[in-house]
């Protein structure tokens, strides 16, 4: 009965949790779904964001401030993506990887050490939400508004003559140039943007967890494709509405936080988490191949009959 | 309008696949030609179009459009002068985006694209005059993905929007070659449409010798990277497919090798 109502008791927590993964996994949207961009970089980024909000709050700059320079930074590390993608010609994913590597030691660097706490008791007025308990719907509410922002502003932004023409790239490449777009330009914007929603989730973490640390966000690009997964899964279909379908990641998310804390209380140990979540997703990924490849019984029989 | 000058272009050069494609290719097109063009397998002919739609560069050579020297221009930026509809009726359209979308999107082909709304009421009118004069119900599917359509729905609709932004030149690579025949006719017949109709100058791709003599007021047949006949108006309308045929043998010493174009 006690572990029930501990187990309830930490729901409002995996929420929380989820929110910021789920602004986190609006981003990942971006280039994943959008983009068609495998964007590794958000393993570095989501820390980048957290170490320089962590930074200037400490040194007594405006939260405000500090999330906004926070988001900036993470534009430039998609920027810095995008050009090893389009300038250099370097495959997206392994440009996502330099990003990425580059990020350990600049996150280090920003932080100059491999953490900053974000101590209640002196910073607790001064941040949006703290990690204490008591906080925990505060902080639900302020996630809330934040997504509800990011999606208003990205549903329109997509609906702009040049937030279609990201879409159009992402959607076949040999039609966009056709039509005169430029799709590097593209390809780097959809990467700074993404990073930048990214970098925004990962300051909005360090407020949540009370600390900026250097592995902050590791495996965030596998949570965010989880959180994806589960939100397409959930939503129907006939669901083609843009903002709902981010809506719908957003519940992914806090899906995923929920089983991961059902998990924690079934009383298995942390560390499998990472893995039970790249087993799942690489199960999601590899569904569609499985079933065409080894379940397709139409496509043998044709294949017999030609033969 | 196009002047296509001296272009050399060699694919894996230094290599033992190495292959010449052209050694000092020339045409010159006047404004308001529409040009057939056919050629046996390897030709040249879909390689010629690439260059000049910039896909890939030439080694040496130019290109000029309208007087403008497009031949250091990327392809994003050559489309501000062209117009084209591919082979493949998948690659000229965005599948998952909405059929006014892709025509949004074609609208402002070579247009500054900022933060407007990409689609206002008085664009979908226009969309849907456009697609009414197809005449293939397609004017109430506005809102309807692109990849739900059928491939000469999809032709057309490529069609449209190479033309609705009036193009300088308008490259047509064996856009009907994917399509029954039924459907291919009627491709075909709005091409005639919207090229007349816009007075366009135009270089269309084709396997089929009925349509490349059918089509267009000028004809020329490329073999091993050369234009080896070249003919216009009086005399273009008295080819047939057999006149044309041996004309190919006595100009290249050798049989039309192609079965597709032969056969269809």
């Amino acid at each position: 009965m006690n572990m029930i109502l501990n187990w309830l008791g930490s729901l409002p927590g995996a929420a929380a949790q989820g929110l910021v993964y789920g602004l986190a996994a609006v981003g990942i949207y971006i280039t994943y779904k959008i983009l068609d961009i495998a964007d590794l970089t958000v393993d570095g980024s989501i820390c980048t964001g957290a170490a320089v909000c962590a930074v200037m709050v400490t040194s007594g700059i405006n939260i405000w401030i500090a999330m906004l320079c926070a988001l900036i930074a993470g534009m430039l590390t998609g920027l810095i993506t995008g050009w090893f993608h389009t300038f250099f010609g370097i495959p997206a994913i392994l440009s996502g990887i330099l990003t990425q590597l580059m990020l350990w030691s600049v996150n280090l660097l920003i932080m100059s050490g491999p953490q900053i706490p974000i101590m209640r008791f002196k910073y607790g007025d001064k941040v949006l939400f703290t990690s204490e308990a008591s906080d925990v719907y505060r902080a639900i509410v302020i996630l809330a508004v934040f997504i509800a922002v990011v999606i208003a502003i990205l549903y329109w932004f997509f609906g702009t003559e040049f937030g279609s023409t990201l879409r159009a790239t992402g959607n076949n490449l040999e039609m966009s140039r056709a039509q005169g777009i430029n799709t590097n330009l593209t390809k780097v914007f959809g990467l700074a943007l993404s990073n930048g929603i990214v970098a925004l989730a990962g300051a909005l973490l360090a407020q949540q967890q009370g600390v900026a640390e250097i592995n902050m966000g590791r495996g965030a690009i596998v949570t965010g494709l989880a959180a994806i997964i589960i939100g397409e899964a959930l939503c129907p279909k006939l669901i083609t509405n843009f903002y709902l379908r981010l809506l719908c990641v957003v519940g992914g998310s806090i899906i995923y936080w929920f089983v991961f804390q059902t998990i924690v209380f079934i009383g298995l140990p942390n560390e499998l988490l990472k893995m039970l979540s790249a087993i799942v997703v690489a199960c999601f990924l590899g569904a569609p191949y499985v079933k065409k490849i080894y379940f397709s019984k139409k496509k043998k029989a044709r294949g017999g009959k030609h033969a | 309008m196009l002047e296509i000058k001296d272009i050399y272009k060699t694919f894996n050069e230094g290599t033992v696949n190495e292959k010449k494609v052209f050694e000092g290719l020339s045409l010159t097109l006047k404004e308001g030609d529409f040009v057939t063009v056919i050629g046996g397998n390897g030709a040249g002919k879909s390689t010629m179009l690439n260059i000049v739609a910039g896909a890939y560069p030439a080694d040496d050579g130019s290109i000029t459009i309208d007087g403008v020297d497009v031949t250091r221009l990327p392809e994003h930026k050559r489309a501000k002068y062209i117009g084209r509809v591919f082979q493949d009726p998948r690659m000229g359209t965005a599948t998952d985006m909405w059929v006014e979308e892709n025509m949004a999107i074609a609208d402002r082909r070579g247009m500054r694209r900022g933060l407007r709304w990409s689609i206002t009421n008085k664009d979908r009118e226009s969309y849907k005059e456009a697609l009414a004069q197809l005449d293939l119900g397609l004017e109430d599917r506005l809102s309807t993905k692109m990849g739900l359509l059928s491939g000469g729905q999809r032709q057309a609709v490529t069609l449209l929007m190479a033309t609705m932004k009036k193009p300088k030149l308008l490259l047509l690579d064996e856009h009907t070659a994917a399509l029954d025949p039924k459907t291919a006719a009627k491709v075909l017949e709005i091409t005639d449409k919207l090229i007349n109709e816009n007075n366009l100058t135009a270089l269309m791709v084709t396997h089929n010798m009925r349509d490349a003599i059918a089509h267009g007021n000028r004809l020329i047949m490329m073999n091993a990277g050369k234009i080896i006949i070249d003919v216009s108006g009086e005399e273009k309308k008295k080819l047939t497919v057999e006149s044309l045929l041996a004309a190919f043998s006595k100009a290249s010493g050798a049989e039309f090798a192609s079965d597709r174009a032969l056969l269809s």
